[in-house]
């Protein structure tokens, strides 16, 4: 299984989302060809209905606690309660090549 | 001083306290870029650390704020939150208005 999908699968069971979409963005990153590093999350769940955004992330972080201190580099969250979901959610940055650091 | 006194110090020392890769006139990380662009378009005065060039506060600071990446934005000694917090903030005006306070407050306090 991708690590996309096992992102999407862990969240999924996690937060019971109403919408989750998890993309690999680390095409767009300084790192080898096939990496998966570079993710992004759009989640709306009833979960974070009153809950605050870095609570919110930590609790995703949380979740994805092996996955953060393991192969992934960056997680860029979109998280909305259901009432709050305009629809679409922001575009990543493009990489300035930190990573080679 | 250890690391996570030092960090500690940073946190209370300073109201308005960016943790990023590189400086905000040379990023060094998309998400680090964005997110000092939204604290400079704020327009007061703040701190930032490069933990490039602190391996030991990038190791560190994660475990101490429950906060795996970075940047990392404080103020008045309390997590904000990363690149898409600080945006969403900025552009619905309340970062203007957190940062305005809290250095308002830094002046009135030095």
């Amino acid at each position: 299984m991708s690590l996309a999908n096992q992102i999407k699968e862990k969240l999924t069971e996690a937060l019971a989302p109403e919408y989750i979409d998890v993309q690999c963005e680390s095409h767009m990153h300084n790192v080898p060809p096939g990496a998966e590093m570079h993710f992004r999350v759009v989640l709306v769940s009833d979960a974070f209905t009153s809950m605050s955004k870095v609570r919110r992330h930590q609790r995703i972080y949380a979740i994805l606690a092996e996955e953060m201190a393991g192969p992934v580099h960056a997680l860029a969250l979109h998280t909305y309660s259901p009432e709050e979901w305009p629809g679409e959610a922001p575009q990543s940055p493009e990489c300035l090549g930190g990573g080679k650091h | 001083m250890d690391t996570l006194e030092n960090i500690k110090q940073q946190i209370a020392d300073n109201a308005i306290l960016l943790y990023m890769k590189g400086s905000p006139n040379a990023p060094q990380c998309g998400f680090s870029m964005r997110a000092s662009q939204a604290l400079m378009a704020c327009g007061k005065r703040f701190a930032y650390v490069d933990v490039l060039a602190n391996p030991d506060i990038r190791a560190e600071l994660p475990k101490y704020a429950n906060w795996p990446t970075f940047p990392q934005l404080w103020v008045k000694g309390e997590l904000i939150g990363g690149c898409d917090i600080i945006v969403e903030m900025y552009e619905s005006g309340e970062l203007k208005k957190l940062i305005d306070e809290a250095a308002a407050e830094g002046e009135a306090g030095e």
